[in-house]
């Protein structure tokens, strides 16, 4: 057992390094830096994605024939942590992550020589299309339907928290084609052009002030058969397996640390009059940090099992719980950390681009916003209460 | 002893329920927060009909004669309601600090104009973070032809921005430890400079800067040249009215949560009926109920205590604990409402942050609970 890079594992790391060094700017850094959402808006990922895809890196875990850059699981981690640690911008993972492996996995030829060149350059931009009114934790409960008719379907009802719909052109959904005893066998994986007649977009804004996510209503909107993924009615495995992908998949310790780095930074300077002096909120940091070195060790744990070929375990369920919790336990210090600049509240977006001088500097604003969106983390992808419920079913057998 | 509240006490509360159900729904809270002053002036002029203005102030300067409790009791009903009329600023901390220091002329003018709803004040104090205390003053005054010339920059002034005349904390020259005081700014004296923006969940802050503001002779409140034990005790009581205001926004997301869990379906049944919602609405109730009652318990004492140590012992142990049943409430609210409960489509948000500024304000919970550890460590009985 070693924690240290082989000599080729860090050849490759100086050279991710050389590469950022090369082609992340200074704007870009700063606009990620101040970026209080979850993801970057598309403008600041923009010349960010385009750099990396003509040097073939936009798909960290996608393999060779696909476009991927073939890494093993080390140089993924490598990666990751590299970007994470300059402050690139947050890629997507919606297509990338999340439909980009089902459809490697169970889409057609045609799908996948479509699709997948598409989201590697940044062309296509997914949303996802689960979540619904009322159909949440318990999404198999789902009632957007999609009905066959001729050559097409004819998808009629709502999703809701899409997140990015008003910057996407396409929607991975799960909708109803069919009533089934147990529900999750009438559910489809289908992928809706966002332009098409029938779909319209109402915002809802996040208690933060951002806008981020959707509702999507679907009124008489025909998508085509072809649009169909894998079989009618599997939607639900497929699903599922992207699922996995959203939580366990990804490593979240490398943008954590990096988000440790930034209070960090802010409880050593004059902005916060150096709140580090403070015995609390040191042995606060340092709480976070031992939270987050176990995190990464899990994380790693996992991925050198993924690297052998073996299967990671039950190890992986615990690893979006324990993300989730240590994210929110650093955006709470963060709070802490500005003091009374806590008061102020700025709704205005983004913060990179205020065009006058705020009452306070942005580096402060953001820390309040920043632990607003935070609250989310527990919510979305599976729940705090579900995924317990997960590990004491799946891991315990309960 | 006898801790229910007199019929009196009762009929305050009913009065203040009553209009804030009448007042305070979330379409009026949104425009109240649009409004360039953050708060509505019609609401103000209720107040002041109402006699809650003058609730504090003594019966000789023509007030109304209540202490704290009946302060926690109306503080606990604006709360429930997310009122964000500068009553803290203007009654408990300006009204008060005047009331305390003021000279009987400067009483005699200023306090009928705060309770008729005619003046709004501020308290512009800090200049630095809150855990450097209260003695972290260096804005500072010189004496000048028969005045006053006061220069330096205040932060996280609460309402500076709706007031008539800012009272700011300046320090005298030469007089070395015992020199500080308290001075009535009107807003729109020159060199004042006032910075704004809205406030967390509702209201606004700013930032006042002074550039070489000159005051009349009688501008100075009182004569002491010693006002810091007087801050300290505006502040205490100040922060045992905030933690009943705290114990009201905790008890309307408890409210909205409980609801809220009872009506919201998933896998075919009421969110409510899974052990561990009901565990956890079970632990929010009793950080409700301890909330309460440590508001309670601080309003009854916070008056009474005789000596400083005594009270700033309540006041502290009221922010902290009460400040960590809020954390727990607030983020528990949040999360049983799933994704609803990060938007701005419901009310719970302003509550939210309602509650981070609660924690924020006057010393964080670690502050007030060092500041508890070092009064109590040190009082132990011979
Ligand atoms: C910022 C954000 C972005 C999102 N982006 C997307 C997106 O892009 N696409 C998409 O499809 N969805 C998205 N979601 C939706 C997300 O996946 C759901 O919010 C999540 O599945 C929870 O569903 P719900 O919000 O309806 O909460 P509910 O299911 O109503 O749950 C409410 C509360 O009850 C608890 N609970 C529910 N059932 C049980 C149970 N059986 N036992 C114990 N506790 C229970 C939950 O843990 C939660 O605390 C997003 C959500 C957020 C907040």
């Amino acid at each position: 057992m070693s924690l240290s890079l082989t000599p080729d594992e860090l050849r490759f790391r100086d050279e991710v390094r050389a590469f950022i060094a090369a082609h992340l700017s200074p704007e870009s850094r700063r606009a990620s830096f101040l970026n209080v959402s979850f993801f970057s808006d598309p403008d600041i990922v923009a010349p960010w994605q385009k750099a990396l895809h003509e040097r073939g890196w936009v798909a960290p875990g996608w393999p060779h024939e696909h476009g991927g850059p073939g890494w093993s699981a080390a140089q993924r981690w490598i990666f990751e942590s590299e970007c994470a640690r300059a402050g690139a911008p947050q890629l997507s993972p919606m297509g990338i992550k999340m439909v980009g492996p089902v459809l490697m996995r169970f889409g057609t030829t045609e799908q996948k020589k479509f699709y997948l060149p598409r989201i590697l350059s940044g062309e296509d931009r997914w949303c996802q299309g689960y979540s619904e009114p009322g159909s949440g934790s318990d999404l198999a409960s789902l009632k957007t339907r999609a009905v066959r008719r001729g050559e097409r379907y004819v998808v009629n009802g709502t999703k809701i928290w899409t997140t990015h719909a008003h910057f996407a052109n396409r929607m991975f959904a799960l909708v109803r084609t069919s009533d089934e005893p147990r529900q999750q066998d009438g559910i489809s994986f289908l992928l809706i052009d966002m332009k098409s007649p029938g779909i319209t977009i109402r915002p809802i804004m996040m208690i933060s002030g951002d806008h981020d996510v959707n509702q999507v209503f679907f009124d008489d909107v025909e998508v085509p058969l072809a649009n169909l993924v894998g079989e009618e009615g599997r939607g639900w495995t497929y699903g599922k397996y992207l699922l996995e992908f959203e939580r366990g998949g990804g490593v979240n310790s490398p943008k954590l640390k990096y988000a440790l780095e930034k209070v960090r930074l802010l409880a050593n300077s004059d902005l916060s009059c150096h709140a580090i002096s403070r015995p609390e909120i040191a042995t606060k940091l340092s709480e976070i940090e031992l939270d987050l070195q176990t995190l990464e060790f899990a994380e790693l744990k996992v991925l050198s099992a993924l690297q052998r070929g073996d299967n990671p375990g039950p190890v992986s369920s615990i690893l979006k719980l324990r993300a989730s919790e240590v994210h929110q336990a650093i955006t709470r210090v963060g709070v802490e950390i500005v003091g009374q600049n806590a008061l102020v509240e700025e709704t205005r977006r983004p913060l990179h681009a205020l065009d006058d001088e705020p009452l306070i500097p942005e580096d402060v604003l953001s820390a309040v916003p920043r632990h607003l969106n935070g609250r989310a983390n527990t919510i979305f992808g599976g729940s705090s209460e579900i995924q317990r419920d997960i590990i004491a079913r799946q891991v315990l057998g309960l | 002893m006898d801790l229910a509240p007199t019929e009196a006490q009762q009929m305050l509360r009913h009065s203040i329920e009553r209009f804030v159900a009448e007042h305070y729904d979330s379409a009026a809270r949104r425009r109240a927060m649009q409004a360039p002053e953050g708060f509505k002036r019609d609401n103000w002029r209720r107040f002041a009909e109402l006699g809650w203005l003058g609730l504090p102030f003594a019966e000789q300067v023509g007030g109304f004669g209540g202490g704290p409790p009946e302060v926690a009791i109306l503080m606990e009903e604006l709360g429930r309601g997310l009122a964000t009329e500068p009553y803290l600023s203007t009654v408990l901390l300006g009204g008060a600090l005047i009331a305390e220091c003021g000279s009987e002329e400067q009483q005699g003018t200023l306090l009928p104009a705060i309770m008729n709803g005619e003046r709004l004040l501020s308290f512009a104090h800090y200049e630095t973070d809150a855990r450097a205390g209260l003695s972290a003053v260096r804005t500072m005054v010189r004496s000048e032809d028969q005045g006053w010339t006061l220069h330096g920059r205040k932060i996280a002034v609460l309402d500076a921005t709706s007031a008539d005349v800012h009272l700011v904390s300046a320090r005298l020259p030469d007089q070395q430890g015992r020199d500080l005081a308290l001075f009535l700014v009107p807003k729109d004296a020159a060199g004042v400079r006032l910075r704004e923006a809205p406030r967390l969940g509702g209201g606004r802050v700013a930032e006042l800067i002074f550039e070489q503001v000159r005051l009349p002779a009688n501008a100075r409140l009182g004569t002491s040249a010693d006002v810091l034990p007087a801050i300290e005790a505006v502040v205490d009581r100040a922060i045992a009215a905030l933690g009943a205001e705290a114990a009201g926004m905790m008890r309307a997301m408890f409210d909205a949560t409980l609801a809220y869990t009872k009506v919201r379906n998933q896998f075919g049944r009421p969110l409510a009926a899974n052990q561990v919602i009901r565990h956890r609405l079970a632990d929010m109730y009793i950080q409700c109920e301890e909330a309460q009652a440590m508001a309670a318990r601080a309003a009854l004492l916070i008056g009474n205590e005789a000596n400083a140590t005594e009270r700033s012992l309540v006041a502290s142990g009221a922010k902290v604990k009460i400040g960590r049943a809020a954390r727990y409430v607030a983020e528990q609210a949040v999360q049983l409402h799933g994704a609803m409960g990060v938007t701005d489509e419901l009310d719970l948000g302003f509550y939210f942050k309602r509650l981070l500024v609660f924690e924020a304000l006057f010393g964080s919970v670690d502050f007030h609970l060092q500041r508890h550890a070092a009064l109590f460590g040190n009082s132990c009985p011979e």
